[in-house]
């Protein structure tokens, strides 16, 4: 039962708009720090777009994805309609404002510090302040999300939570949390820098902070992803979710542990002891547990489908898939790159490997693989699915949707692999040009130019998916029925109240923060003799 | 909510103790077991182990770190210092500045390879005389100047020199091409164009800019820096710069800047 559908398109055009541009500035990145191209005799320009790119790929695209997703959710899982619609577009425009505010400075070259902001370098305070207003309207979006779920609980008091919005709950939750580093830094550490309230910041401290959101905001970007792999993915090629449990046991596990890790991004940073890295490095080794338990319940659920289409022995079933899908495929892409992604990201998290791959091309091919890869892939399906029934039109062009789709997969893989490679070879980050002509670099030229050709490769989908989107705007309306999650095989008639609420799962994440970062972050906050002078972008 | 959180719950037992267990078990192997495997010298127990492995601050073995042969710059610059000189500073420092003008030149324009200080950046000429004073740099004929400054004199002098208006210097060459170094570093040795600091691009705390300076005391300079004879640079940054840099890169970078025009702008604006 979609009824704000006008809202929940709103935030896809919004979120798949952004993306564009996005998407072009890091294409334009890639070739002109590629041997295509001269050096750049300003790099401001580069740390521009990059700032730009990471901004709104990081904080703007997903966020809007998982509060438009989200409200389909709640009004189709919930079939009631959404509690709190003015709230709900004030948080849209919170984000149009806050998206807009940063961007200014930004395209001026006020505030080139990157979305990850690199205390002590401090940028234009409307930058930080444009981003402060995008996470307040997104915990709008938190806050309704508990709302409506509360009062669908209060008119089915012992009924199990639909699985899609017990999952985006979580989700919320999630986010709300760790959005909560990010504020304390910019709040207390860089916005009063920033508007010459001070001008030292503990650029250590600020980094911890930045930790605690982070890692966990990538598992925020990821779960729209994952509720689309159990609730939309059975259903679309026609099979049943193979477990209701395990789905809820992965999102409740999210919740609890991809919070206490983040300082495994801190690995390289003095100020953060041994031992602590080592504890978040053991805790990171869990986030495999609710990803393995996707992976598991996923196949499954997709071989289920597999032998109901007449799939018969040990392979067939694969065979007997529907791979003229564009869901179907779309999971199948998204599994590869979270494969491979994934097991890059097991180097990383170890503490001694990391430091041989730490701030090298290595990491940003590492991230672009998960996120852009098996994340964003995911958000493909999710507009292709819900698409009719947000337009009431059809879209009419599978071949076109298949084809969008092995571009991406494919642009993905060529653009990301020889960024794994040169950043073995000892690819910095985070640089504006390298000196190709240099012998010790100038093997790394033919990689780096590859990853240019799947940076164009990655354009032409992006622009692809416009394209299908908008031109089924303007198809003959239909009726596309109504949207429904996948069914499990066993559906939920009794849940445990452990796993129809969050009390428990909640109070674990916020406890383990405590155990995790409460002392590196009180060490920091009582030594008075860790702040820097702020280096101000663009000041004299 | 009291089921949920309750002993009786198994869901609540089981979290519990899996995060319980696991915490302690790894908080015991990265704050004990680890420092163990890895002893430092001045490694005494099991309390230090852990203050170690959870980040506290200690001596180092060595205990403190040998004194340098030279001083070492104790001017603190931020982007802030010196930014709103007034009037009567401005005025004072024209007074002073007299005893400067037989080799800084009576407007600021040196005749004679010395810097041109007309307009240069206040936190610089700052800076630059703190250290002279307490012989963080050092110059036979700057530094009898400088022992005798003031806090205060100096503060006048850097508004003054900072007020005077950019003009182009008696020593202008023939304008010549960009060089390579100065527009774009070298990457693989680690240094970042020029004006990642001196201006075109960025502008950092301390550094001045360079348009119209004389080029033979721009390549005495990057000279001095490379052998460590001036060392006042806090984060070793034009050391480092200067000593990666060949000797024609030097003498490319020290004629360019001599070449160009210096901005008829005042610094403060």
């Amino acid at each position: 039962m979609l009824v704000n559908r006008k809202l929940i398109l709103a935030h896809f055009w919004l979120a798949f708009a952004a993306f564009g541009v996005a998407l072009v500035l890091g294409a334009w990145q890639m070739f002109i720090r590629s041997p295509l191209h001269n050096w750049l005799t300003d790099p401001e320009w580069y740390y521009r777009s990059l700032t730009a790119h990471g901004t709104i790929m990081g904080y703007v695209f997903p966020t809007l994805v998982a509060m438009g997703f989200g409200y389909a959710i709640s009004e189709s899982a919930l079939e009631q309609p959404l509690i709190g619609v003015r709230w709900a577009w004030s948080g849209w425009w919170l984000i149009v404002i806050g998206a807009v505010m940063a961007m200014i400075p930004v395209a001026l070259g006020h505030a080139s510090v990157l979305y990850t902001f690199y205390p002590p370098l401090i940028g234009n305070p409307f930058y930080y302040i444009g981003v402060v207003l995008v996470v307040v309207g997104s915990w709008i979006w938190v806050a309704l999300m508990s709302i409506n779920l509360r009062a669908w609980k209060q008119l089915h008091p012992d009924a199990p939570v639909p699985f899609a919005m017990f999952a985006n709950v979580a989700g919320s939750y999630l986010w709300a949390w760790t959005a909560v580093g990010a504020a304390l830094e910019l709040l207390f550490q860089i916005i009063p820098v920033a508007v010459g309230l001070k001008t030292t910041i503990d650029a250590g401290l600020a980094r911890v902070y930045f930790s605690w959101t982070l890692h966990a905001i990538v598992y925020f970007w990821l779960i729209p992803s994952y509720i689309a792999y159990y609730a939309i993915v059975p259903r679309a090629i026609g099979g049943r979710l193979y477990s209701d449990t395990m789905g809820r046991l992965a999102f409740i596990l999210f919740l609890v542990v991809a919070m206490p890790i983040g300082i495994h991004h801190t690995f390289a940073d003095p100020q953060v002891g041994a031992g602590f890295k080592f504890i978040h490095s053991a805790f990171t080794a869990l986030v495999a547990v609710p990803t393995l338990l996707t992976i598991l319940t996923i196949c499954a659920s997709v071989e289920i489908a597999g032998r109901l289409r007449g799939g018969r022995g040990l392979f067939g079933w694969i065979k007997a898939l529907p791979w003229d899908n564009p869901i179907m495929l779309a999971v199948a892409f998204s599994f590869i790159l979270l494969g491979f992604g994934g097991a890059g990201g097991l180097i990383n998290m170890t503490y001694q490997l990391d430091a041989s791959v730490h701030n090298t091309q290595w990491i940003t091919g590492h991230f672009h693989l998960i996120f852009g890869g098996a994340i964003v892939i995911m958000y493909f399906a999710i507009a292709y699915d819900l698409w009719p029934h947000l337009t009431g039109r059809a879209l009419p062009d599978l071949r076109l949707m298949r084809i969008q789709l092995w571009l991406w997969f494919i642009g993905m893989l060529v653009t990301t692999f020889p960024w794994h490679w040169v950043g073995i070879l000892g690819m910095p980050r985070r640089m504006a040009y390298y000196d190709f002509t240099n012998p010790a670099l100038a093997p790394q030229a033919i990689p780096v130019i590859l990853s240019v050709i799947g940076a164009l490769i990655l354009l032409a989908s992006g622009i692809l998916f416009l394209f299908i989107l908008a031109r089924a705007q303007v198809q003959p309306a239909t009726e596309a029925g109504l949207y429904r999650f996948s069914e499990a095989v066993h559906p939920p008639v009794a849940v445990p109240a452990a796993l129809n609420s969050y009390g428990i799962w909640v109070a674990l994440m916020i406890g383990l923060t405590l155990t995790n970062y409460g002392y590196p972050i009180a060490a920091l906050l009582a030594r008075h003799d860790t702040s820097v002078p702020a280096v101000y972008v663009g000041a004299q | 909510m009291n089921e949920l959180f309750s002993f009786r719950n198994p869901y609540f037992v089981a979290a519990v103790s899996v995060a319980v267990v696991y915490f302690i078990v790894s908080a015991v192997v990265g704050l004990i077991v680890l420092p163990y495997a890895q002893a430092q010298p001045n490694f005494t127990g099991l309390w230090d182990a852990i203050c170690s492995a959870a980040g506290l601050p200690r001596p180092t073995p060595s205990g403190e770190a040998p004194p340098l042969p030279f001083k070492v710059s104790n001017a603190v610059l931020t982007s802030t210092t010196m930014a709103h000189p007034n009037q009567q500073s401005i005025g004072r420092g024209a007074t002073l500045a007299q005893r400067c003008a037989i080799c800084h030149g009576p407007t600021g324009i040196s005749r004679a390879d010395s810097p041109n200080l007309a307009g240069q950046y206040a936190s610089v000429i700052y800076k630059e005389l703190l250290d002279f004073r307490s012989g963080a740099r050092t110059n036979a004929v700057m530094t009898p100047f400088a022992k005798n400054l003031s806090d205060q004199d100096i503060v006048d002098l850097a508004a003054y020199y900072a007020y005077l208006p950019r003009l182009p210097a008696y020593h202008p060459e023939m304008r010549i091409p960009l060089p390579r170094i100065v527009i774009y570093g070298a990457p693989l040795r680690g240094i970042a164009p020029c004006g990642a600091c001196h201006g075109s691009l960025d502008n950092k705390a301390g550094a001045p800019w360079l348009e119209g300076q004389s080029a033979v005391y721009m390549r005495a300079q990057l000279e001095a820096f490379a052998s460590s004879e001036r060392h006042n640079d806090i984060n070793e940054q034009m050391r480092n710069i200067a000593r990666t840099m060949t000797p024609e890169e030097i003498d490319q970078a020290a004629k360019y800047y001599a070449s160009q025009p210096p901005e008829i702008v005042k610094a403060m604006q």
